[in-house]
Order: structure tokens, then sequence, then C-alpha cells
């Protein structure tokens, strides 16, 4: 069983629990693959984003996200699965409104 | 032999390696007097190595995760592993390029710097190439599986599309000194052989239908100065006969209620095959033909192909008509062969000066020798007019 983090990328600035389809899709989720959830959040919209990078002598904070995009992430998943295929078949029931999502597998140190 | 051994050492690397030494050993020990079943022997020697190395070095061995397999189920629905590890090559997850870069390396034994020379591009950055494809096997657990009966087809379409691109490269080669690659042709055609053996599907026949058809025509693309030769001037009598009737036979498999997008491009294909000669197409068919085309698969290409079959059913203002629109495609503004059909309808019609213009918009588009060769050849012969 490997763990993979699914990001769910969408308009930049959808505000989380504003739909009801989009929250009952996700509760269904929550109930249909429940044991497979390892984790998982909505994120605030890209408006409230800090971003720190260091610039040689500090921190440079600015508003916004790390890189402005056409879609922006908007909340994950941690999921277990037992291989990629199973990773994409759970991560196709996420409620995708618009954009879709990213699976990354996570590293496992040993 | 190689997919096999994957099965064993669930790692691409390890498992290429043990072959090679399975060879190395067979040269030393076979010397005059080779085994009966050479493909036997082989596959046992680099399996025996396989499991040799994974003993020593069950402690060593962490730097990457082994591949994904199924343990309680070895020989399932699906007992070739080579099939295996066709799906495991084209992956939808895997970049396309890669998928075909990967098959041939793993599937048809070709070297990185043959497959390198295949995609025209250096053998570190092919070697690149494959080594990404590999990792992320390995790192995003791609399963070396025969996909589930619910996500069969989806997963087909992708191995197809990979062969399909294989086999396109090879048939009119993007760049080079060279219209048609008979090796990478060879290629395709034995991998699509090799998986209607294994999954006889309705698309699978069809690709293989349409390689054949295609190929048919190999002796006849270019004349003796390797110049091209459109469909209407080729010396049908030197088209592969008995491929043809082979193909012919596997369109009628493959054409069924709802035809697929390669039976279909197969099926036009077979009419073209069957008219003895040019004048004789039916072009009303082939129309038709495109229109369901069209439905499976609505891609401008298609409508391109579709106008010059209209052009040449209703004539060349009618086969313009439908061109039109067709210059707003983005997907079509860099594809040399849609100023090419406008400069054939421009010519019959006698608009001479547009004809030129429209070739020389396609000569700016080619980067292949022999076709830059043609179009450069009916620019003069409208001069001469």
């Amino acid at each position: 069983m490997s763990q993979y983090l699914v990001l769910i990328y969408g308009d930049p600035s959808y505000e989380a629990g504003s739909s009801d389809d989009v929250m009952k899709g996700h509760m269904k989720f929550g109930e249909d693959h429940g044991p497979r959830i390892a984790g998982g959040n909505a994120l605030q919209p890209t408006t409230t984003a800090t971003s720190v990078r260091p610039d040689g002598a500090g921190f440079t904070v600015t508003d916004g996200p790390f890189l402005e995009t056409k879609e922006a992430l908007g909340g994950y998943y941690l999921i277990e699965a037992d291989d990629l295929d199973e990773a994409i078949r759970i991560s196709k029931d996420i409620p995708m409104p618009a954009g879709g999502v990213e699976i990354r597998p996570v590293v496992v140190f040993e | 032999m190689l997919a096999a051994t994957v099965r064993v050492t669930r790692d691409l690397d390890l498992a290429e390696e043990c072959v090679q030494d399975a060879f190395a050993k067979a040269l030393t020990t076979w010397g005059d007097d080779p085994p009966r079943n050479r493909g036997a022997w082989l596959t046992t020697a680099a399996r025996n190595r396989a499991l040799d190395v994974i003993r020593r070095e069950a402690t060593l061995r962490t730097k990457l995760p082994l591949l994904v397999m199924d343990e309680q189920d070895p020989q399932g629905p699906f007992p070739d592993d080579r099939l295996r590890l066709l799906f495991t090559c084209c992956h939808p997850a895997i970049d396309p390029q890669a998928q075909v870069a990967l098959s041939l390396r793993l599937l048809c034994g070709l070297s990185t710097a043959e497959v390198a020379r295949a995609f025209l591009v250096s053998e570190p950055t092919m070697a690149a190439r494959i080594t990404r494809a590999k990792k992320k096997i390995a790192r995003a657990r791609i399963p070396y599986r025969v996909p589930a009966a619910d996500e069969l087809a989806g997963r087909v379409d992708a191995v197809l599309a990979a062969l399909h691109l294989l086999f396109t490269t090879g048939h009119s080669a993007p760049a080079g000194d060279q219209l048609v690659r008979h090796d990478l042709v060879a290629r395709a055609l034995d991998l699509t052989r090799m998986l209607h053996a294994l999954l006889p599907l309705p698309e699978v026949m069809g690709l293989e239908a349409l390689v054949l058809l295609t190929d048919a025509r190999r002796a006849t693309r270019v004349d003796d100065e390797g110049r091209i030769l459109l469909l209407e001037h080729q010396d049908r009598a030197k088209w592969d006969r008995a491929q043809i009737s082979e193909a012919l036979e596997l369109v009628r498999s493959a054409l069924t209620e709802d035809p697929g997008r390669y039976a279909l491009q197969a099926a036009i294909a077979a009419v073209h095959a069957e008219a003895t000669t040019y004048a004789e197409t039916d072009w009303r068919e082939i129309v038709g033909l495109y229109d369901l085309l069209l439905r499976q698969w609505p891609s401008p290409v298609v409508r391109l192909n579709r106008a010059v079959a209209v052009g040449m059913a209703a004539g060349p203002q009618a086969g313009l008509d439908v061109l039109e629109p067709l210059g707003d495609e983005p997907v079509l503004a860099t594809y040399a062969y849609l100023p090419v059909a406008r400069a054939h309808f421009l010519t019959e019609l006698g608009r001479t000066g547009e004809a030129r213009s429209a070739y020389e918009e396609a000569l700016l588009l080619t980067e292949n020798l022999v076709e830059r060769a043609y179009l450069a050849e009916k620019l003069s012969g409208l001069e001469a007019t």
C-alpha cells in the first residue's frame, strides 16, 4: 500500500463550502472511500495566500500564491492505494467543478 | 523473454541486465551445438540469473521500489507477460513519446541508440527520456498488469495510440532524407500482430488492417529517384496483394455495428486498395466513411481528409468550400497538407496564382526532404503554364 497526495486544482477564486453540490460530492467521496483516505483539507481561496521566499539576507513576504496560474490549488486528499491505477480510480470520484486533480506519489524514507 | 524475466526481478533495469547476461552465457556455452529450444534456454538462463542477483543483493537493492504485481494470480485471464509489459509501457500516465520508446526498447529489444535514431534525437536525450519513464513506473507504482475488464477498453486505446504513433512516424518520417522508415513500420506491425494474438478486439484488428493496407503500397510510394508518387500515380500492380487480402479479412471482422476509429480508417484504406484504377475509386463511399469517422474522432486532420474526399467526389470547388473554414483551426496552422490540398483544387480550377502561393506556404511547413522536393516540382510545373 502506498500513499498518494491528490492535489485538487480549480478556479482560484472558488470558496470552499459555497456550493452544496460540491460539498455533497465530498461527503459521498468520504463515505465511499473512507478507509483509503488518510487525510485531506479544503483551502481558502488564493486571495488569502502568502508567499515567503529567502532573499539572501532574510525573507521576503508577499501577498499571493507562489505561482499565479489559471487553475489554483484548492484542496487535497492524502489517499492510500495499491498502485497508480487504484489511485486514479479513487481520484476520479473527487468532485472537480473546474480543473482537475494531480496525483503525486509520496516518498517513503526508510 | 524480457517480459518473463521482469516477472522475477520486478525491476525493468535488472531484467534487461539479466537478459544480456543470458545472451553472453549462450555465446560461451553453446559453441557449435546450440540447444533446440533456444528461446526457452535463454529465458530460463535470464530468470536464473535474476534469482541469483536478487538473492545476493536482497539487502542492497533499495534504490527504487519494485514493480507492482499481483501475487496470488500469476496467470490471470492473460497468460502472456509481453501483454503486461506492453500495458505497463503504454500506460497513459507515461509521456506518449516515451511510451513508444519504452515499447521499442523493452519489447522489440532495440538499443537506446537505435530508438534514438528512430526518433531523430540524440542518444543522451533518448536515454534520459527512457530513464525518466522507468523511474515513473517504479516511483508512481504503475502496475505490471493487464487492466481489469471495466478499464480495458480505455487502456487498449492508449496502447493502440502508441502503436499508431510508431507506425505513422515510420510511414511518413517527419524529417530526414527518406519518406518511409520501413524498420519502424515493421516494428509497429510486429507489436500490433502480437497484441492481436493476445487480445483479439475489433479495434486491434482495425489498427492491424490499417497498418497492413498502408504498408502494402510501400513499393510504390516513391519512384526510382526517391520522389513521392501520390496514390493517383502509383503502380497498383506492385501493391502487396497478399497483405491486402489479409487486411480485408481483418477489416470485415473489425467493422462491428459501432466501428471504432482504426476500423474506419482501415475501411477507407480498403476502398482505395480495392479500386483497380485511381479513376475507379469510390469517393462517395470514402466521404461516407469519413462522416462516420468524424463522429468517433472529431479532429481537424480528419476534417481535412474528408474535405479532400469531398473535392474528389463532387469537384474542386466543393472541395475548396469545405477546406475554407479549416484555415482557422490552430492545429492545422503548421500542417503542410492543408495548403497542399488547397493548391491542388486551385490548380484544377485554373487559379494558378493562388495555387502557387499555397504551395509556397506548404514548403515553409515541411522539413522532410522528399516532401520538399515534391512541392518544389509542383511549383515549377505551375511556373511553366
